[in-house]
């Protein structure tokens, strides 16, 4: 037989097409390598929550070989001296050798928890943006939900994974969660009796967070992340107004190559963070804190960060109990205070986001589609209402570490409480009111100097002897001189060098003292579409 | 390469094949057939010229820093002093090393992927269609009509049995699919009042009643505990002090005599009888949520859990005086046995803990 001599060269060429011979994709990888990506720093916020996550995956597929989860009780003798011979469950003890006796399971551990508390930063961080530029709108309201969704579902992922370890510090967050449950009306008991497999702690607890821990719940969280980011692609990204960019168009980069190098380069650099803090920084320290055993706790007792609102909200209840009689059955009833701040609340701070894109729709009677993003200063009521829950939330999850600054500041303790309850009620609204004002005066400037021009520091004495100041209007001025450009939702330019009119910016140390203007899209781009009346604004400020 | 465009105007599909194009115009042409106008191409660089070859061996660089992290987290993970050792050692370095050449190898591929990516590759802007709203009035008639039609097809509007038994033949279904989860999960916690009940319970102990032991086990004489004094006790039962009793751990406090006539005076007609001379022994676990409320204030006779700041008045049943606790804590009944150790005289009169629906 004759041997044919394989064409290296043409190999790359005959794979393709016979590949393309079988599923027929030329035409749709085409399209995918040619998809425009819009590009500002504040989309890459949520980047770093999908990276966090496929860290956790990584890590905490790793801890998994290690971890036992046990309630059974061990007596430990493994390398970290102080708590050998020490009673303990076996999933402390695994906890325990993971850190110390698997080479590098440290590392591992502390970067778990550096990520998972990366991914919820970075959800909540990245709502923050959704909400205050109205990316919301429709038709993204089903991507909101979903946002929503797994922040709550990313909760509960660290919750469960932070009271694995069976140490004092997470035995109590189990404690308190078992109180939680108790305290629900009518069907409380069963609850947490059914959870639990009898009283707190029970001897099954720690296998069932395990299986939520490593299946159920990354199995969620995995669904509706392929579901929210195949919905970014499906619906294309939003994008800031600008030259050339529309509703209807999406102005940006392809993404082969560029835009996903660069995504690569910054899941990489997501990675190498979360490395250095696993490394560097210590988080959770359980040998520290010893076994969990139900009569001991030790103060400043905090949870994660993004937990610490539910526990300041609790701190911060009034002792408001319900008990009542209900037609002489059984010995009477009882509604806890911890009801109310821990189920409750969340309960209203899960709906009532998910809501809001369609109250605002309602509310201001806008039911069109939208491509092109708000600067927060253009809607002071949602920036002002943002910053009132931001607030809110703040109040909160500083109350939650309330006894650590009574502490550390020789405050009474108690008053740190009442500052607390009344802080909640009153610095919200006047966190609204001022957001308002200063969102109002925001806007104002703007439109001044599309009027007046862009003040240039040059004085000028009149001959009656006034002093006035030179302004450089932004585009030709009507017969008062005043200028006759209208707002683009976009930045007005404000300082002459924005204009190019003092030269390049100085360099600094790290960046120029005076950076350019950010442009929208990259320089040099000429306008495409045909001129609009707002057009000459938009260009003079990118070219620079 | 620098290519501009004027304004979009339609145009004639290009010939792909005609061997006068450039590579660059066949990829223009399929991104204009997706929709997509590339109106800005630019590199960044004159090729081979001094500013691109620095931006290459910058990049090449953050590469190689890379594979020295990397071989060096290599050598460290290897050969590094891994096991723990108390004190202050070498050991102790291990995992930041570790962190730090991970962390430095990733940051190198980052950043020289990201440089890469930004420096090296032309500019470029491209205008793409969203070709977003609504699908056309006909696409949607038409796939409104088909599902129309399939729904009748099936018939369950003039078939009204069909639908019926479906219903009611699939409903017993799903609830087959939830009963093994729910029936396999449940647990009634009303049958042996298991929230009612502590380790106090003389049925733990053969119905004699539970000595009050340390952690240890060992029985506590009334001598043991000085005047102002308090300790953590537990039921003298095997496992007493573990967590299988964890509704169990009791304050046990000896009151200074004027303390201990106040609280006399106050004690509530439930905890008549409770106290033993100038003992008194309070459970542990706080009425709000559930952690053990065990920061004892000598001078103002309070305790205070430090999870909520509940605070509760020794001196007067324990009841809470600040934060959000409703329920003062439970007193254990106690006295001395005649062979003189303290004994709980029966299990605590209500319920320890956090309080739930069921709870008078």
């Amino acid at each position: 037989m004759k041997r044919r001599k394989i064409d290296v060269r043409a190999l790359p060429a005959k794979s393709a097409g016979a590949l393309d011979d079988r599923f027929q994709a030329a035409t749709p990888l085409r399209s995918l390598l040619n998809k425009v990506f819009p590009d500002h720093w504040s989309f890459l916020l949520g980047e770093i929550a999908l990276f966090s996550f496929i860290v956790l995956l990584l890590t905490g597929t790793f801890l998994t070989f290690f971890y036992e989860p046990s309630l059974h009780t061990v007596t430990y003798d493994g390398s970290y001296t102080p708590l050998r011979g020490r009673h303990m469950s076996a999933a402390y003890a695994s906890s325990l050798d993971l850190s110390f006796d698997v080479r590098g399971g440290l590392v591992m551990r502390q970067m778990h928890h550096w990520a998972a508390l990366t991914f919820m930063a970075a959800i909540v961080v990245h709502m923050f943006r959704i909400f205050f530029t109205g990316a919301f709108r429709k038709p993204r309201e089903t991507n909101w939900i979903i946002g929503s969704l797994l922040f709550w579902i990313g909760f509960l992922a660290g919750f469960t994974g932070y009271s694995l370890p069976d140490d004092a510090l997470s035995g109590t967050g189990l404690r308190i969660a078992s109180a939680i449950m108790l305290s629900i009306p009518v069907i409380g008991s069963w609850v947490t009796t059914s959870i639990f497999d009898g009283e707190f702690p029970g001897h099954i607890i720690m296998g069932r967070f395990y299986i939520a821990h490593v299946l159920l719940i990354p199995g969620i969280l995995l669904a509706l992340i392929t579901v929210h980011v195949g919905l970014v692609f499906k619906q294309k990204h939003t994008q800031w107004p600008g030259p050339g960019r529309t509703e209807h168009n999406v102005v940006g980069e392809r993404m082969f190559p560029r835009y996903a190098i660069k995504q690569g380069g910054f899941f990489m650099i997501v990675f190498g963070v979360i490395a250095l803090m696993g490394g560097l920084l210590q988080i959770n320290p359980i040998w520290l804190f010893g076994p969990y055993e139900a009569f001991t706790v030790s103060a400043a007792s905090q949870p994660d960060w993004y937990v610490m609102f539910l526990d300041g909200s609790t701190r911060l209840f009034p002792a408001w109990e319900i008990r009542f009689d209900l037609f002489g059955w059984g010995d009477g009833y009882t509604i806890p205070p911890i009801f109310w701040p821990t189920v409750v609340l969340p309960g209203i701070l899960t709906m009532l986001p998910m809501a809001y894109p369609f109250i605002e729709a309602r509310l201001t009677k806008d039911k069109k589609a939208h491509n092109l993003l708000q600067r927060p200063r253009d809607v002071p009521a949602r920036t002002a209402l943002g910053a009132m829950a931001i607030m809110f939330w703040l109040v909160l999850t500083l109350s939650g570490g309330n006894d650590v600054i009574a502490d550390k500041f020789h405050i009474s303790l108690n008053a740190m409480t009442w500052a607390g309850r009344i802080g909640l009620l009153i610095l919200p609204p006047i966190a609204y009111y001022v957001t308002y004002r200063i969102c109002l005066g925001l806007q104002q400037h703007d439109r001044e100097v599309l009027a007046h021009g862009v003040e240039t520091g040059i004085i000028k004495r009149l001959p009656d002897g006034r002093f006035i100041e030179v302004h450089q209007p932004l585009a030709p001025v009507d017969e008062h001189g005043h200028g006759e450009l209208e707002y683009a939702g976009w930045v007005v330019p404000k300082k002459m060098n924005r204009l190019g009119a003092l030269g390049p910016a100085i360099k600094g140390f790290f960046y120029p003292i005076e950076k350019p203007a950010e442009a929208p899209v990259s320089p040099g781009h000429p306008p495409v579409s045909p001129v609009e009346p707002a057009q000459p604004a938009r260009r003079e400020e990118i070219s620079q | 390469m620098s290519t501009e465009t004027e304004p979009r105007v339609e145009q004639e599909p290009l010939d792909v094949f005609d061997p006068r194009l450039t590579r660059f115009d066949i990829m223009r042409e399929g991104a204009r057939r997706e929709g997509i106008e590339i109106v800005h191409y630019e590199a960044q660089y004159p090729p081979n010229s001094r500013a691109e070859r620095r931006m290459t061996r910058i990049v090449a660089s953050f590469f190689l820093l890379t594979g020295v992290a990397a071989t060096a987290f290599l050598l460290i993970y290897s050969f590094g002093p891994w096991e723990y050792e108390l004190g202050s050692n070498p050991s102790k370095l291990y995992t930041p090393l570790l962190g730090l050449t991970l962390g430095v190898a990733l940051l190198g591929i980052g950043f020289g992927i990201l440089t890469w990516g930004k420096k090296l590759l032309p500019r470029e802007i491209a205008i793409q269609d969203r070709h977003d709203g609504p699908s056309a009035t006909e696409e949607r008639k038409i796939t409104g009509e088909t599902m129309i039609y399939i729904a009748e097809e099936l018939g369950l509007k003039r078939r009204k049995a069909l639908g019926f038994a479906a219903l009611l033949g699939l409903a017993p279904v799903g609830a087959v699919a939830v009963a093994p989860l729910v029936g396999g999960l449940i647990k009634d916690p009303v049958e042996d009042r298991i929230l009612f009940r502590t380790g106090w319970d003389p049925a733990n102990n053969n119905g004699r009643r539970v000595r009050v032991t340390r952690e240890n086990g060992t029985p506590i004489r009334p001598e043991d505990v000085s005047v102002g004094g308090q300790l953590t006790v537990f039921p003298g039962i095997p496992g007493g002090a573990t967590n299988e009793h964890a509704d169990s751990p009791t304050l046990l406090i000896h009151l200074r005599p004027d303390d201990a006539k106040k609280t006399r005076d106050t004690l509530k007609p439930v905890n008549q009888g409770s106290m033993w001379e100038n003992f008194v022994a309070y459970s542990k676990i706080c009425t709000h949520a559930g952690c053990p409320a065990s920061l004892y204030e000598q001078q103002t006779n309070r305790l205070l859990c430090p999870c909520h700041q509940s605070q509760f008045l020794i001196t007067d049943n324990a009841r809470p005086i600040f934060g959000p606790a409703t329920r003062s804590l439970p007193m254990l009944p106690i006295t001395v046995d005649e062979e003189g150790f303290f004994v709980a005289t029966s299990d605590y009169k209500v319920a320890v803990g956090p309080a739930f629906w069921e709870r008078p």
